[in-house]
C-alpha cells in the first residue's frame, strides 16, 4: 500500500526532516509512526498526503509513484486518502454536517447519498444528532471525532492521522484510537503518527520508530500478528460499525 | 452518463446558491460594490444613449455631406434625369434628387422674400441641379472627392458645389468622438474588472482556511474557483441592473427638458431610452466583465493557496 524507498526531505529553510527513509506498509495494516518531536513523523504523513514532495527517493502509494503525479491529478489522489489532523482543521463557521460532507461534496456525490453517508459516519463516531451543531459547541474530543468522520466518509483505502490524540485526555485518546482500530478491522490501512509511547504500547501494533529523519526500529512482527487478529474477529467485533466501507 | 451530468449540475447549483447566499449575508457590502459597478457601467452606457439620441435628433447627420451638381443653362431636363438615373445605380450613392430650374426658382422666391422682384425677371436665371447624398459607408473625403470628379466630368455640368474641407473636418470630429467613446468604455470596463477582481481577492483571503481544507480533502482548483466565478457573475449582472435603473432615472429626468427644447425648434422629439436590446447588451457586458474579473482574480490568487498540515 505504501512504499518509501530511500526518501529524503529537505525543507526550503535547510532543515533535513528525512534522510533516507525506507519502509513498506501492506494493505490493511495498522502502523504507528513514533519518535520524538522533529523525528520526521509529520513529514512522512505530508509526503503520503502529497502536501510535500520528496527531495530524493520515491514514495509509492497504492501503486502510484507520487513523484510522477501531475498536479491536475492531485485532487483525485487526495480524495482517495482520509487525513486526520491534530488541530482537526474544521470549518468553524459551518455546522458539523457540512464539515463531514465536504469530501463528498467536492467529489460530486448526489445529495441523498451525502445525507445517508454523513449520518452513518457521524453515527460511527458517536455524534449522530449533532449535525447542526457548530464545531465550537463541541469538546476537543468531539471535534477530533468530527475530523475522523470527515476523513472516513469517502471510504478511503488509506487513513492517516497526525497526532490525533495529542490534545485529548488518556481516556478519550483510547476511545479515539478504538475508532481507528475499527476501520482497520474492516480492511482500511491506518497510519498514525504519535509520540505517546503508552498508547502505542497499549494497542500493540506495528511501530516504525523514527529518529533524526531515519528509521531507528520497525517491529514488523507485531503488524503480522495485528493483521491476523484483525481478520478473524472482523464480523463478530463490529456491532457499532453501521457503514459498509467497501461499497 | 446522466448521473455524471446530474452530479455536475448539482455542483454548479450548489456553487450558484452558495454564492448568492454569501452575497445576501453581507447586504451592505454587496450593495456598495454593486453601486460602484453600476455607476461604472452606467457612464459609458449613458454616453452611448446620448450619442444615439443625438443621431436620431439630427437625422444621423446624413445630410452633412450632401452636395449639389449645377448644370449649364439650357441643358435639357431629359439629359439631367438621365444623368441622375445613372448616378443612382452607382455604388456609394444613397440618393439623387433632381430639382428643375422652375422648382429652384419657386423655392428661391419663397425662401428669399424677393418674390415680387423675381417675377419681374424675363428669363429664369437658375439652372437645373441635382442634390446628391453619398451612402453612409462612402461619405469619407476620398469617396466624396471621387463622386465630385464623376459628376464634373459631364460636359453639361457647370459646377459641383462641395465643401471638401468641411467633410474632412466632420470626419475628424466624428473619429475623435468615436475614439473618445471607446477610450471611456475601455477605462470604465477596466474599472469594473478591477473592482470585481479586488472584491474577489478579499473574499479569497477571507476564506483562505476554507479553501485550504477544501483542497486538503480533494477539492480541485475548478471546484474551489466555481463559487467565486458565480459571485463575479452576480456582481456584474447586479451592477448592470443598477446601471439600467440609473439610466432609466436619468432619462426620465432629462426627457421633459429635451421635449421643451425640441418644441422651441418646432419639433416633437422624445428621448429614446434603453430598449430591450440595449438592456440585453448591458446585462451581457456586465456579466462578462464580472465573470472575467473573477476569473483573473481567482487564477492569480487561488494557485498560491495550498493546504498545510
Amino acid at each position: 500500500m505504501i512504499v518509501f524507498e530511500n526518501v529524503a526531505k529537505r525543507y526550503p529553510n535547510g532543515r533535513e526532516a528525512l534522510a533516507g527513509v525506507s519502509f513498506n506498509i501492506q494493505p490493511g495494516e495498522f502502523v504507528f509512526l513514533t519518535g520524538r518531536s522533529g523525528a520526521g513523523k509529520s513529514s512522512v504523513l505530508k509526503l503520503i498526503a502529497l502536501l510535500e514532495r520528496p527531495t530524493r527517493g520515491t514514495v509509492t502509494v497504492g501503486g502510484q509513484n507520487t513523484g510522477k503525479l501531475r498536479s491536475g491529478r492531485i485532487p483525485a489522489y487526495r480524495r482517495a486518502i482520509g487525513v486526520v489532523f491534530q488541530d482537526h482543521k474544521l470549518l468553524l463557521d459551518r455546522p458539523i454536517y457540512d464539515n463531514v460532507a465536504l469530501p463528498l461534496v467536492v467529489a460530486g456525490t448526489p445529495l441523498r447519498e451525502i445525507d445517508r453517508r454523513v449520518r452513518a459516519a457521524l453515527d460511527q463516531v458517536g455524534l449522530l444528532g449533532r449535525e447542526r451543531s457548530a464545531p465550537t459547541e463541541l469538546s476537543v474530543g468531539e471535534q477530533q471525532r468530527v475530523g475522523i468522520a470527515r476523513a472516513v466518509i469517502s471510504k478511503p483505502q488509506l487513513l492517516i492521522a497526525d497526532e490525533p490524540t495529542g490534545n485529548l485526555d488518556p481516556g478519550l485518546a483510547i476511545e479515539v484510537m478504538k475508532v481507528f482500530k475499527r476501520f482497520q478491522e474492516v480492511g482500511v490501512t491506518v497510519v498514525i503518527a504519535s509520540h505517546d509511547p503508552h498508547l502505542v504500547e497499549q494497542f500493540g501494533q506495528r511501530e516504525i520508530v523514527l529518529d533524526s529523519g531515519r528509521v531507528a526500529a520497525d517491529n514488523l512482527h507485531a503488524s503480522a500478528a495485528s493483521r491476523m487478529t484483525a481478520v478473524a474477529p472482523k464480523l463478530a467485533d463490529l456491532p457499532n460499525i453501521n457503514i459498509d466501507l467497501r461499497t | 452518463m446522466s448521473g455524471a451530468i446530474s452530479s455536475y449540475g448539482t455542483r454548479h447549483l450548489q456553487a450558484l446558491f452558495g454564492a448568492l447566499g454569501r452575497l445576501s449575508r453581507a447586504p451592505l457590502a454587496t450593495l456598495l460594490t454593486l453601486l460602484v459597478i453600476g455607476v461604472a457601467l452606467a457612464l459609458p452606457a449613458g454616453l452611448a444613449l446620448v450619442v444615439n439620441n443625438l443621431r436620431l435628433a439630427t437625422g444621423d447627420l446624413s445630410n452633412a455631406v450632401d452636395f449639389s451638381v449645377h448644370f449649364k443653362l439650357g441643358t435639357p431636363i431629359e439629359r439631367v434625369e438621365q444623368i441622375a438615373k445613372n448616378a443612382r445605380e452607382r455604388p456609394g450613392i444613397s440618393s439623387v434628387k433632381v430639382t428643375t430650374a422652375e422648382q429652384a426658382l419657386a423655392e428661391f422666391k419663397e425662401a428669399s422674400g424677393f418674390g415680387d422682384a423675381l417675377t419681374a425677371l424675363k428669363d429664369n436665371p437658375l439652372p437645373h441641379h441635382l442634390t446628391v447624398r453619398p451612402a453612409q459607408d462612402a461619405s469619407g473625403p476620398a469617396e466624396v472627392e471621387s463622386l465630385r470628379r464623376y459628376f464634373a466630368a459631364f460636359p453639361e455640368v457647370e459646377i459641383v458645389q462641395l465643401d471638401l474641407d468641411w467633410v474632412r473636418r466632420l470626419h475628424s470630429l466624428l473619429d475623435v468622438l468615436k475614439r473618445a467613446l471607446w477610450v471611456i468604455m475601455a477605462v470604465l470596463g477596466l474599472g469594473v474588472l478591477a473592482v470585481i477582481g479586488n472584491t474577489i481577492r478579499l473574499e479569497i483571503q477571507h476564506r483562505r482556511a476554507e479553501i485550504e481544507v477544501t483542497k486538503l480533502v480533494g477539492g480541485s482548483n475548478a471546484f474551489v474557483r466555481r463559487p467565486f466565478l458565480y459571485t463575479g457573475l452576480f456582481y456584474g449582472l447586479g451592477g448592470a441592473g443598477l446601471a439600467a435603473l440609473i439610466l432609466l432615472g436619468g432619462m426620465a429626468y432629462l426627457d421633459p427638458s429635451v421635449r421643451e427644447l425640441s418644441a422651441q425648434y418646432g419639433g416633437s422629439y422624445r428621448m429614446v431610452g434603453l430598449n430591450t436590446e440595449g438592456a440585453g447588451i448591458l446585462a451581457g457586458v456586465g456579466a462578462a466583465l464580472g465573470w472575467l474579473g473573477a476569473l483573473i482574480s481567482t487564477g492569480r490568487h487561488l494557485r498560491r493557496i495550498e493546504p498545510r498540515a
